[in-house]
């Protein structure tokens, strides 16, 4: 069907996303770049200058490089082992690590808050033990636990993906000629898994520097993000203009670490994203 | 030495299942625990299952999100299987823009795309409803379907339909005997992704979501901060098995099938 | 050949295009009907119905029923979990709603903003049945009392588990600034709302809660800065089950909530009590509003009148336990009720000490959202 007219096909769409994405986009715009009057401003977005929207900014980008961190250095040995063990894609074992990621994430973060709570699962045994309550949750731990424990199976699923791609010609051909585990690792292995890991970091850094769920719920109100900043703006404040402004320079802060991110990755693998 | 290392290994993964599923392991327990204190436990009840089944919020809470999935999924893979046909065969200019504009939702943080769904419907004085979660996750669906497609539409040849009007088809017959076949699995594909990341949506749905109208996600959010009642542990039990049973029919039902056909021959 | 070819397919484009539109809007109206909520939202008036919105779990679901059948008006029941989600659905007119049972300060709003039309006392016999004092506290944010009909009122205080702080060795709190005791930390709930939030650190510094002076608010807000290492969390409704679990020791929440906690606490040797703070608290009553777009004026009323009465709102009392202001209803509560100071308060004592919030407009209310943003984020 490689015919002019049936471009024309794809004419719905094109009215589609000019309606719902790019016209949206434009509104976030123009009151993220309008004061109350309608007069075009910057201070919006200057408001990540004050010191209660940059803080929780910052907190936000340390959490969530904290917790893809803690991921990759769950997920890459047990890719390793995945893929030592020559587990297939359609094998259990592997359909075990990803499940995870279909089941409704509020509910397992909800899972974390039974368990952390005062009275919750873990003190309930401690209790038991006789050993003294803990103060888990509604601390930094407890929203970077959720976090890892919500986006793992994103980090997993790519990093397998791209070292069940290395031929194990590659890898064999590397110790003939006398490199150690090590190097082997770090000149062949982590070079070649570098699509992988980029799909990974940015599915599980995005979503984690802009959850405010997470915070929430297992942060008790006490460890407040730039997400939650927002969602106030929005849902409590009704501040558009400011809401929106702050929204657009966290989208900024999205796009620069997609293009730091995507920088190490020269290979540009169609499957980025590879979610199934 | 290498038995040490395979104990090593096997300890690893044990220990990484056990991270994965003690939280909603725990959650399934609470669900049969006939007191509500998630410290101990006070014998065996099925009482929250049916307190959750009377539920008229749950219910229908339930229902939405599933109605919401399932039509959000259906309209993004004709609207998106459609699309890729038509942008395949457009110019580069055209087809970069497009599918530059159709990647947005995806790589933009899902708060953004939400907040600006929002803006844009209250804007427009489109009061926030079922509609609204509908549109917005139709828009945020589309792009799994396009990518899913997309390789599909690339790799089928313009050759076989052009064969099949030759040959006397009409253009309707031609596209679903031939073309769609074709592009199938990458139909399925994108249908399937597009349910779940519908399914599973908490973001933006709370964004678009109007007073009175919960999905499954949502309802969580906002028990939780009123309080949570066990009912949430029987849903959630409910919820975790059907995703189970569904993910393990559609990864191993076809396989297992085919084996069966394969004995039965 | 080849140009009909083209046709052709462009004959199929087309077809193609509109057969998706017609599936997408069938698609959507089979969705639309699959909710009751947007069946509402279709603008003619449904003969026959009375569409109500209030928050949630703020009624006896029974008295529905029985209006129902009393009047045989069929009423679509909405509920809001937060006032600030409630009034742009008012404002934008979305949904039409004919009663709908904001707080005070909301309600003062309203009435500002011209979203409000009086009701017709003439309609309302039941109204005698709500006590003067009430009527009078009303009309602090409805003067001449017009557009709001009391529905229940309570004050904001402090629930303490008496165990709990006898293990810690706490004295009992009597003053918000008990809250400050570094010895309960972790162990405080505290509202995660701006407003009473900031009550509780005015009050304990002796300041309005509605003050608008920058001084009075920052150094509110810094207590509550130097508060929060010492807080457990801050929630909303979660306070109630919190305290049922003794999860915490003390926690800020509304006198309706009590006697549900002391319910469910009956029988299980935990014993809570309810503080009103020295410093004085707010004060606040929920009414019944008719917005100025209603359009069955004449059934919100029926409805009013319908929860004013005695009996009804005995029932509803027993049910949702926030204090009745129907001095008919207390008539057929029991002793026991009326005597709980917590639930019923001294209303002349409190009122010396004691205010309700005022709608402070949006320069106001920024002063607040800006300040708790810092608390919040520290």
């Amino acid at each position: 069907m490689n015919n002019k007219a049936s471009r024309y096909l794809a004419g719905p769409y094109v009215v589609w996303i000019v309606g719902f994405i790019v016209i949206p986009l434009l509104t976030i715009l123009y009151y993220g770049f309008t004061s109350d009057t309608n007069a075009f401003t910057l201070s919006n977005l200057m408001e990540i200058r004050r010191w209660e929207n940059y803080r929780p900014l910052y907190r936000a980008l340390l959490l969530s490089a904290g917790s893809t961190i803690v991921c990759f250095l769950i997920a890459f040995p047990l890719a390793m082992i995945l893929r030592e063990n020559k587990f297939s894609r359609g094998s259990f074992i592997v359909f075990i690590f990803i499940l995870p990621m279909w089941m409704n994430s509020l509910l397992r973060i909800l899972a974390w808050q039974t368990l952390l709570e005062r009275k919750g699962v873990i003190n309930g045994i401690l209790t038991t033990l006789h050993l003294p309550e803990q103060h888990l949750i509604n601390t930094t731990a407890a929203v970077m636990i959720g976090m890892v424990y919500d986006f793992l199976p994103f980090m997993i699923l790519p990093l397998y993906n791209a070292l069940m791609k290395i031929d194990d010609n590659t890898i064999n051909a590397a110790y003939d000629l006398g490199a150690s585990f090590w190097q082997t690792l770090t000149k062949i292995i982590l070079p070649l898994s570098v699509p992988g890991i980029v799909s990974g970091v940015t599915m599980v850094f995005v979503p984690a520097l802009t959850t405010f769920a997470i915070s929430n719920m297992l942060g008790g109100g006490k460890i407040y993000l730039i997400g939650n900043v927002i969602e106030q703006e929005f849902m409590q404040d009704s501040d558009w203009h400011q809401g929106s402004g702050l929204s657009l320079v966290l989208m900024i802060f999205v796009i620069v670490s997609m293009l730091i991110v995507n920088h190490f990755d020269d290979h540009k693998d169609s499957e980025r994203g590879g979610i199934m | 030495m290498d038995k040490l290392k395979k104990f090593a290994s096997d300890c690893y993964l044990a220990l990484i299942v056990l991270f994965m599923y003690a939280p909603i392991a725990t959650l399934m327990v609470l669900s049969f625990n006939s007191g509500r204190s998630r410290a101990k436990w006070s014998g065996f009840t099925t009482d929250w299952y049916l307190e959750m089944w009377a539920d008229e919020t749950i219910m229908a809470a339930l229902r939405n999100t599933v109605i919401i999935a399932f039509l959000s999924a259906l309209i993004a893979t004709v609207l998106g299987t459609i699309a890729a046909i038509g942008i395949n065969n457009m110019k580069s200019w055209s087809r970069n823009t497009i599918m530059s504009i159709t990647n947005i939702p995806m790589l933009n943080a899902d708060i953004v795309t939400g907040i600006s769904l929002m803006l844009c419907f209250i804007a427009f004085r489109i009061s926030l409803g079922f509609h609204t979660i509908l549109i917005a996750h139709i828009t945020f669906n589309l792009p799994y379907v396009i990518l899913s497609v997309m390789p599909k539409v690339r790799q089928s040849s313009k050759d076989t339909y052009e064969a099949a009007l030759d040959l006397g088809a009409t253009p309707t017959q031609a596209f679903f005997k031939v073309v769609l076949p074709e592009l199938m699995p990458g139909v399925t594909s994108g249908f399937m992704l597009a349910f779940t990341m519908s399914l599973d949506d908490f973001i933006i749905t709370h964004f678009t979501r109007g007073a009175g109208i919960d999905t499954i996600s949502t309802l969580v959010y906002s028990q939780v901060r009123k309080g949570i009642s066990p009912t949430m542990y029987a849903l959630s039990t409910v919820i975790f098995i059907t995703v189970f049973v569904i993910l393990i029919m559609g990864n191993y039902a076809p396989e297992w099938l085919e084996k069966k056909k394969g004995k039965a021959k | 050949m080849k140009d009909i070819l083209i046709k052709n397919r462009r004959r199929f484009a087309a077809g193609a295009a509109g057969l998706l539109v017609i599936v997408g809007i069938s698609a959507v109206a089979a969705g639309c009907g699959t909710t009751e909520k947007d069946i509402e939202e279709i603008p003619t008036p449904v003969a026959n119905t009375l569409y109500v919105y209030n928050a949630g779990e703020y009624i006896d679901p029974e008295l529905i029923d029985q209006f129902e059948e009393e009047t045989g008006i069929n009423v679509v029941y909405d509920v809001f979990e937060t006032l600030e989600e409630m009034y742009p659905v008012i404002e934008a007119g979305g949904v039409i709603y004919d009663c709908v049972c904001p707080s005070d300060y909301m309600i003062e709003k309203m009435i500002e903003n011209n979203l409000l039309q009086e009701y017709d006392p003439e309609k309302i016999p039941n109204l005698q049945y709500i006590g003067e004092d009430y009527m009078k506290m009303a009309s602090q944010f409805d003067p001449g009392n017009k557009y709001a009909v009391p529905y229940t009122w309570g004050t904001v205080g402090i629930l303490y588990n008496t165990r709990m702080l006898d293990e810690l060795g706490v004295p009992y709190p009597t003053k918000w600034s008990d809250l400050w005791n570094p010895a309960l930390k972790n162990e405080i709930l505290m509202q995660d709302s701006v407003r009473d939030a900031f009550m509780v650190a005015l009050k304990k510094n002796g300041y309005s809660c509605n003050t608008e002076n920058p001084g009075e608010l920052d150094k509110a807000m810094q207590d509550l800065i130097d508060q929060k290492p010492i807080v457990q969390a801050y929630v909303i409704d979660q306070v109630r089950d919190k305290m049922i679990g003794e999860e915490a020791a003390v926690g800020v929440i509304y006198s309706g909530e009590i006697l549900y906690v002391q319910d469910e606490l009956d029988g299980s040797g935990i014993d809570v009590e309810y503080c009103i703070p020295e410093e004085g608290t707010n004060l606040w009553i929920d009414a019944w509003v008719i917005p100025k777009n209603a359009r069955n004026k004449e059934y919100a009323e029926k409805w009013i009148d319908f929860l004013c009465r005695p009996d009804v709102a005995a029932q509803n009392f027993e049910y949702i336990t926030y204090s009745t202001p129907n001095v008919g209803a207390m008539e057929l509560l029991d002793e026991e009720y009326l005597e709980n100071e917590a639930v019923f308060p001294d209303t002349s004592e409190l009122l010396k000490t004691s205010e309700f919030y005022h709608y402070l407009g949006p320069a106001g209310d920024s002063l607040y959202n800006n300040r708790w943003k810092i608390v919040k984020s520290s």
